[in-house]
């Protein structure tokens, strides 16, 4: 079975039809990356799989290891294992940091009918996912992302994801805004975290993380669709042609 | 209301005869002050601070004035439990005290502590410029003052508390006003008169609760008195049926370098009031105020701010949250005032708000007057709702929508517990916040 299986999937933003007829098919330990231009439905993409209100699906299915991904609520896809590292994670003054990540992975073990951490039990976990993707323990205990710099922001959003140990791990522009050090820590912490169980998602503009994180596979979305698939040479490709000429030899309604 | 004769409610409680207490000033001033009440009425929204609560409903109602059974309601005593909170106790069940409930049998040195009704039997002269002051009306037809003057009319109980000079009492001081179910509507009334002396040191937790679902009107009045150099740490947690309507008022003085935090966290109630107005008298002297108000269903909270900054290099700053839920009201006014001559006074106010649901409404007012050089003033007032950029982020790491709506706005209202010294107690009233959230 797939993990993952978009078919024909049609969304609109603000009545802005986005997404038009998108297929794709990732399986469990593989890396699929999303490439295109701005305006092209990547980050659409990701925020449709999520459940973000706003974004309208108007056609297709979206089956995650068999059942509707789209019927759910967007704490019922994070219970079943889909996350999304945000392009821009957001700041929300108040929450402490590990106050917040323990919140999340107890409400997903309790949906999921598990036991949930006492705090020293989650502390533990803490200090074991902190050797994944380090972070300081200054930004645990303060508020959530507020005042991180965009590359703590990244990070914590890496941190939180080896935490909470997803299937399906979306990463929304994760390298948008990195240094080159920052991306390569950030880069790290996904590889670290690849595993045969776990399948990602990288939506991407550039093709410069893919130097970091090799993936199975490389699409091409362009005007809402999928106009291109292969293998990370097609990244090299798109690097040294641009979109411009990628958009131009697909026809519009072809389908990957 | 400009019949005030008319109305149910201050017909009955001008029904019931005065509290004769044999003290000469005191009945006279008793006097003075329902004849006040009877001419002035009941203040309506025609006037600036009652524009947004309203007395129509009240008004309409009968309260009896004063319960001659207080010494017998039955009273949960576990209630009056709170956490942190271990000190001397005084306790009034619709509005009288109740030795049988209260804890006072060994108080620290230099503390007395006793209620009213008891220190009117002795030596009286000590209240009598706080009970006599509020007699001082000049406006009879203004109605502004009604609830202090059937407060001053009626009341023969409450806390009478006193701290001598230097001394530094280091457990919390505990007042509870317990408002009790009983036979039919009751309006009972409670006076209180707190000094500390120069250089003395207090923690005091003042706390309004309620046994069963008792319908009545309660008046509070509370004189606090801050000599040179003291320090006082309040915390006023209000937590009443959401049957009970509750009028309070509280006079600080605040003399030179004398510094009082005050933490109020108003969760219950069908109506309430507080009117806490503050003097800042003396050089240097501070006042830090913070508060929630977190009105749901269809109670109704009011809070008024008056703070009046006269002497040199005063500082108060005020931070308050509102969060209305349902078809529930807030409204908060903060007027500062910096007199001329307090150069060098340091004022800020903030208040934000939350609106939980779209029938819910919350009035906000900061004012800010200044008559006086070298000032550093600041204020600001927003009404918003929950981001939801912010709860989709929580979603989507999983926790459920009802969690994330209660966890940011605990977090919104936590801001203003977090320099509460008293951890124990802080996160107590952080408990009762998240149990007054939808969910």
């Amino acid at each position: 079975m797939n993990m993952l299986k978009i078919e024909n999937l049609h969304a609109r933003v603000e009545g802005k039809e986005i997404l038009k007829g998108l297929n794709l098919t990732v399986n469990a330990g593989e890396v699929h990356a999303i490439m295109g231009p701005n305006g092209a439905g990547k980050s659409t993409l990701g925020n449709v799989l999520c459940g973000r209100e706003g974004y309208e699906v108007t056609a297709g299915t979206v089956i995650y290891n068999g059942i509707d991904l789209l019927a759910l609520d967007p704490e019922a896809r994070a219970a079943a294992g889909v996350f999304l590292a945000f392009q821009y994670p957001v700041e929300i003054p108040g929450v402490n940091n590990t106050y917040f990540l323990r919140a999340a992975f107890n409400a997903q073990r309790k949906a999921r009918g598990e036991k949930e951490f006492d705090s020293m039990q989650f502390l533990k976990l803490v200090r074991e996912k902190l050797k994944v993707m380090q972070i300081s323990d200054e930004l645990l205990h303060r508020a959530v992302n507020e005042g991180f710099s965009g590359g703590e922001k990244k990070r914590n959003e890496i941190f939180q994801m080896a935490v909470l140990e997803p299937q399906l791990a979306i990463l929304d522009e994760t390298d948008s805004g990195l240094d080159i050090d920052a991306l390569k820590q950030v880069a790290q912490g996904v590889n670290t975290l690849r595993s045969p169980e776990r399948a990602f998602l990288m939506i991407t503009h550039y093709q410069r993380l893919l130097d970091y994180v090799v993936p199975d596979f490389v699409h091409v979305l362009a005007d809402g669709r999928i106009v291109e698939s292969g293998d990370k040479s097609l990244a090299l490709k798109l690097e040294e042609q641009g979109y411009a000429g990628i958009a131009e030899r697909r026809p519009a309604g072809a389908s990957a | 209301m400009n019949q005030p004769a008319t109305l149910p409610l201050v017909n009955a409680l001008l029904d019931s005869p005065l509290p004769s207490s044999g003290i000469d000033w005191l009945d006279a001033a008793r006097q003075e002050n329902r004849e006040a009440f009877a001419a002035g009425g009941l203040p309506d929204t025609r006037l600036e601070a009652w524009k947004y609560t309203t007395l129509r409903a009240l008004s309409q109602r009968r309260f009896a004035n004063g319960d001659a059974h207080a010494q017998a309601r039955e009273v949960d005593a576990s209630t009056l439990v709170l956490p942190g909170v271990a000190g001397p106790r005084l306790v009034f069940v619709n509005g009288q005290f109740r030795v049988d409930l209260s804890a006072i049998d060994t108080l620290p040195d230099g503390l007395t502590l006793q209620p009213l009704s008891q220190a009117l039997q002795g030596d009286a002269e000590p209240l009598r410029f706080a009970l006599s002051r509020s007699a001082s009306i000049r406006h009879v037809r203004d109605a502004s003052d009604a609830f202090e003057r059937i407060n001053a009319a009626s009341a023969n109980d409450g806390v009478v508390l006193r701290l001598a000079a230097n001394q530094k009492i280091t457990v919390p001081v505990q007042l509870v006003f317990i408002g009790a179910a009983t036979e039919s509507d009751l309006a009972w009334h409670a006076r209180n008169v707190i000094e500390l002396g120069e250089h003395a040191e207090l923690s005091l937790v003042e706390q309004h609760i309620s046994s069963g679902e008792p319908s009545y009107l309660a008046t509070l009045v509370s004189d606090i008195e801050l000599r040179e150099g003291a320090v006082l740490h309040h915390t006023l947690l209000q937590n009443t049926a959401v049957t009970a309507s509750l009028i309070r008022r509280s006079n600080l003085r605040l003399h030179a370098r004398s510094h009082a935090t005050l933490h109020v966290l108003e969760l219950g109630g069908a109506l309430v009031r507080h009117d806490l107005q503050a003097e800042l008298i003396g050089d240097e002297a501070q006042l830090d105020t913070r508060g929630v108000f977190m009105p749901h269903g269809r109670q109704h909270i009011d809070t008024q701010l008056a703070i009046r900054h006269q002497a040199l290099n005063t500082q108060s700053s005020s931070n308050w949250r509102g969060v209305a839920n349902d078809r529930a009201r807030g409204v908060f006014r903060g007027a500062m005032v910096v007199a001329s001559g307090a150069d060098g006074s340091d004022a800020s106010l903030s208040n934000k708000n939350l609106l939980l649901s779209p029938s819910a409404e919350i009035d906000t007012k900061p004012e800010l007057e200044i008559y006086a050089d070298e000032v550093k003033a600041a204020h600001g007032a927003t009404v918003g709702q929950l981001d939801e950029r912010a709860l989709f982020y929580l979603r989507s790491r999983g926790i459920p929508l009802a969690d994330a709506r209660a966890l940011l706005t605990t977090a919104f209202c936590r801001a203003v517990l977090d320099d509460l010294p008293n951890e124990t107690l802080r996160e107590h009233l952080s408990e009762l916040l998240i149990a007054q959230l939808p969910n």
